[in-house]
């Protein structure tokens, strides 16, 4: 070979190698996006600032939820160094076992990222530690909020923070592990509201996950936005007061503004109070409370399903004259026991024989609801078609459907269709007499006690509801939802509720209603008891009612769980609570 | 004679230019390396940039001393100039300092001296002057052998320092020898070895087998189909076979752990993000992230904060491709390639085969620097530790390559003088 081709061969092979080497610049400079996104996760750290939660207060401006600063104790592994693990558990109250756990978990998330050592200790802990901070290096403070619940009693209202599930973080991008996020009540259903916005501060790292300043000079950084504020309808004299009548009693109130669908207080006792359930001791206290046999996290308010016993009788009635199978003149003799078929009978108690509409409810007489029910019946050609019309104006009440409120758990009760019993006696092969407990609130009905105290607000309004709920007012926000605000009609017309009011005003006025309390007479209340027969044990004390008589300002329901007649427990109750109301208004 | 008027207008003033030119690049580059927000001053002797620039004026005053002394001097002394190199590189396996686990440093006190960066000029030199002592065009046995000892003595004595980077670059001289006349087959030789290696390496063993009948089968059906040939390529089947067998053996079973890693990280064959190939993908984020036209000088995030090891010295090329992106990677390598082919058609105007053996060698260690360093830091070779020529930080380098480049000037401006 000649030297001159020679000379070229080696310059040749410089050139090759350059463009061989340009070629695969050009792909991983220019071509792959791969390179320039790892260099973003090397450098830049992104710093999460939570915001500040919102308040809630009460219709009188109480502040019934409100946040204090706490203290997360950070760590980064890489600059701990030997220290004295006595001093430092004694300082914030743990056990060396917990520290080693903590310390390595935190080892094993990251040794030169910080991780949450310890989480919310309080002011005066905090206060303790930092004098001793130094004897500790990559241990550091970090200001943060808590939730305080000045009041011991609203954990069924407010509910209580937990920590965010992996589940909901796929769902919503907000969260990021270790968020607190409201778990039940109003804590859970307004948490859009009340959680803010989170800022982002970045910044850039070195290798070892030091600060060097911040990204673009802070140009992408944004800051944290508080949560909104919000206005509760909550009468919070009127909802302690509930409790103390609850108090060593299993059941529940509930009292609402019809006019405008305002719940004043929501009582399930017993209660249980949400500071217990943040903090240091949550999950001590959680089993405590979940293996409670009274079961005081089981908000009985909203989930408690009972049958509505003889409260039921008014919507009954209203159905009875809207179809115009009852007269409000006839009068009917009761002999203290109804044969619907030949041996079997329901039984009436003690009272004058004959009644019309307004004695029916005052008594609470069983035959009367029963013939009636039989009557409304033999209006129509067949069961199916009776009970699937009577479905429809029961519906209407609000009952045996979600309520659609603002609370984050319910329950739609029982109310069955028609079906339910061609399936269970064969299609034609039942009629009033089979369903005839219906007529009195018991059977297959289960209602809770917020769709009572709904019906009681539909019977107070004379024929309307708004759906109940439990925020007045968000902050910045014009108005609340329109589910809220819309007038929403039953199937009853307006001229049908004199009679039953009237009715229900003798049960409480009336020397011989079945809630009579002369001392209340000048509040006008009008009210219906009811018994719920239980068949694991004594009967359910019922009592719906409202007031006044005349343009009500509240409906209540009240059910006190094995206490008997209604009658007993809660009508006093209920009439108790009226009473406050009123007392609270003068004041 | 060169007359005393006449040296600096017999000067390449092209190469001295691309010279300077990236021997600042370099030092700029390693200004950004070593940023921060405090203490950025540029004449900072406690800082890496500031003692680079102490190291560029040392070698301008070197560069200028070297221009103007006599050709005569490095021709004469060229045995002598190799005689010691050798003897610092036995000596210092006795009273060397070990750094990064070579042992190649002689330390005195604070300054530290690298013989094996000198042994490069010390074995051009020996090279030229062996080859212009017998001048003959055409190699015979003997003296190649002669040759190849003369490049395989300081080989040997700096692989015994555990400086394997710096030992490939005396594989550099295969080229210069090709130039003057070695036979090509060592050339194809050497590449088919090459080819044989990473493909037992990176193939499955059968696999690897049945490729290889297939090669010698075509071989077979297109050469006549003599008895010899048969034999001949039986034997070549056979020794192929027991040379990657053996290859597989050292590189699995022999090698240091860390040296296998890295040869498997290199063909793909192992993924260790967080170990051996940590540098490497380091190294490739910076370059990759500095997408065309980069991000800026001293902006690039990646060098900056140390994610990239070495960032001023092996890895500097890192900085380069970060900042400057893919317009300042194709700037930087024209310029370097520029100085590569400048040199070479310097050697070529040459009269002297001493003065174009010693030019040839400049340009392919320059050379093998290049391809080594650089396709380390964008994945094409296995971590080996070599300087950037000119570039990367560091006076024994620095010094050096400016001794080697400069001597090479100074014997181009008297080309018309020697002429044998």
């Amino acid at each position: 070979m000649k030297n001159s081709l020679r000379k070229n061969v080696v310059a040749l092979f410089f050139i090759s190698v350059s463009i061989i080497f340009l070629v695969k610049l050009f792909y991983i400079q220019v071509l792959n996006e791969e390179y320039k996104f790892s260099a973003k996760n090397n450098v830049l750290r992104y710093d999460v600032l939570q915001p500040v939660r919102g308040l809630v207060f009460d219709r009188d401006s109480n502040l019934i939820v409100s946040n204090q600063p706490a203290f997360d104790i950070i760590v980064v592994p890489r600059e701990v160094t030997k220290i004295d693990t006595t001093v430092f558990c004694n300082s914030i109250n743990i056990l060396k076992v917990d520290f080693i756990e903590k310390l390595n978990s935190a080892i094993e998330y990251s040794k030169y990222r910080e991780s949450i050592f310890e989480k919310q200790i309080d002011a005066i802990t905090a206060a303790n530690f930092r004098e001793k901070l130094y004897q500790f290096p990559g241990f550091y403070l970090r200001k943060v909020t808590k939730r305080i619940y000045p009041h011991k009693n609203l954990g069924h209202l407010i509910g209580f923070m937990g920590e965010v599930s992996s589940k909901k973080i796929k769902e919503d991008n907000f969260y990021i592990k270790g968020d607190l996020l409201g778990v039940s009540g109003i804590e859970a259903s307004y948490e859009n509201k009340l959680r803010g916005k989170k800022g982002m501060s970045i910044r850039l790292v070195d290798v070892h996950n030091r600060t060097q300043g911040k990204f673009n000079s802070g140009e992408y950084d944004t800051l944290a936005i508080r949560g909104k504020n919000l206005i509760s309808t909550i009468d919070i004299e009127l909802q302690n007061y509930g409790n103390q009548l609850l108090n060593d009693k299993l059941g529940s109130v509930v009292a609402i503004n019809p006019k405008n669908g305002e719940i004043l207080s929501l009582v399930s006792s017993p209660n249980f109070d949400p500071e217990k359930l943040s903090g240091k001791n949550r999950s001590n206290n959680y089993k405590k409370l979940i293996n409670n046999r009274t079961k005081p996290m089981f908000n009985r308010a909203l989930l408690g399903e009972y049958p509505p016993g003889s409260t039921f009788k008014i919507i009954n009635s209203l159905i009875c004259l809207q179809e115009k199978t009852l007269n409000v003149n006839n009068f009917y003799n009761c002999d203290g026991k109804y044969f619907f078929e030949k041996d079997r009978s329901v039984k009436c108690h003690k009272h004058t024989s004959k009644v019309n509409l307004s004695d029916a409810i005052k008594y609470s007489c069983n035959p009367f609801f029963c013939e009636n029910f039989e009557r409304y019946f033999n209006k129509f050609d067949s069961s199916e078609e009776a009970y699937k019309n009577w479905f429809a104006h029961v519906t209407s009440f609000g009952i045996g459907d979600w309520m659609n409120n603002d609370f984050f758990s319910g329950r739609k009760g029982l109310l069955p269709k028609a079906d339910y019993y061609n399936t269970y006696y064969g299609k034609n092969n039942w009629n009033s007499s089979t369903i005839i407990s219906m007529s009195i609130g018991q059977g297959e009905l289960l209602i809770t006690p917020i769709q009572l105290a709904n019906v009681s607000a539909i019977i107070a309004n004379r024929g309307f509801f708004y759906t109940p709920h439990i925020i007045k007012t968000i902050e910045n926000e014009l108005s609340i939802d329109s589910n809220f605000t819309n007038k929403k009609f039953c199937s009853i017309n307006k001229e049908h509720f004199k009679y039953v009011i009237e009715g229900m005003f003798d049960v409480v006025n009336s020397k011989n209603g079945t809630a009579y309390n002369a001392e209340i007479a000048r509040f006008n209340i009008c009210g219906k008891t009811g018994t719920a027969q239980n068949p694991h044990g004594d009967d359910h004390s019922i009592y719906i009612a409202f007031a006044p008589k005349n343009n009500p300002e509240i409906a209540i329901a009240v059910f006190i769980e094995n206490a008997g007649w209604g009658s007993k427990w809660a009508a006093p109750i209920g009439n108790n609570l009226i009473q406050k109301y009123f007392e609270l208004k003068d004041k | 004679m060169r007359k005393a008027k006449n040296i600096f207008e017999n000067i390449d003033y092209l190469s001295v230019i691309l010279y300077l030119v990236l021997v600042f690049i370099g030092f700029f580059n390693i200004y950004a390396s070593e940023f921060n927000d405090d203490a950025n001053e540029i004449f900072n002797l406690s800082k890496r940039h500031g003692k680079q620039l102490l190291f560029i004026f040392i070698s301008s005053l070197i560069a200028f001393f070297l221009i103007i002394i006599d050709w005569k001097f490095f021709f004469s002394l060229s045995f002598l100039i190799y005689a010691l190199s050798i003897s610092s590189l036995i000596l210092i396996l006795f009273v060397g300092k070990i750094t990064n686990g070579s042992l190649s440093w002689f330390d005195f006190g604070s300054f530290r001296i690298q013989p094996s960066e000198f042994a490069k000029f010390a074995t051009s030199l020996a090279l030229a002057r062996y080859i212009n002592l017998f001048s003959i065009k055409k190699f015979n046995f003997s003296k190649t052998i002669l040759c190849f000892g003369l490049v395989l003595i300081p080989l040997l004595l700096i692989t015994i320092q555990n400086d394997t980077g710096t030992a490939l670059v005396f594989l550099s001289f295969v080229l210069v020898l090709y130039r003057e006349g070695l036979t090509e087959n060592v050339l194809i030789f050497g590449l088919s070895i090459f080819l044989l290696t990473i493909m037992c390496l990176i193939l499955d063993f059968f696999v690897f087998l049945i490729i290889l009948f297939f090669i010698v089968s075509v071989i077979f059906y297109f050469l006549k189909k003599k008895k010899k040939n048969i034999i001949n390529i039986l034997v070549l089947f056979v020794f192929c076979i027991a040379y990657s067998y053996s290859v597989s053996y050292i590189v699995k079973n022999i090698l240091p752990k860390h040296q296998s890693d890295r040869i498997m990280v290199v063909l793909g064959q192992k993924k260790d993000p967080y170990g051996i190939g940590y540098n490497v993908i380091q190294s490739k984020i910076a370059i990759g992230s500095g997408g065309l036209i980069g991000k800026g000088f001293l902006k690039g995030t990646q060098t900056r904060f140390d994610f990239v090891p070495e960032q001023s010295t092996d890895f500097i090329f890192c900085t380069i491709g970060e900042e400057w992106g893919f317009s300042g990677a194709l700037i930087f390598i024209s310029l370097y390639l520029a100085l590569l082919l400048r040199i070479l058609f310097l050697s070529e105007r040459q009269r002297s085969n001493f003065s174009r053996v010693y030019g040839y060698s400049v340009a392919c260690i320059l050379f093998v620097h290049f391809l080594i360093n650089i396709g380390m830091t964008i994945g094409l070779f296995p971590v080996v530790g070599i300087p950037l020529p000119f570039i990367s930080y560091g006076g024994s380098s620095l010094i050096s390559f400016t001794i080697l480049l400069f001597v090479f000037l100074n014997l181009d401006s008297y080309r018309l003088q020697i002429l044998r």
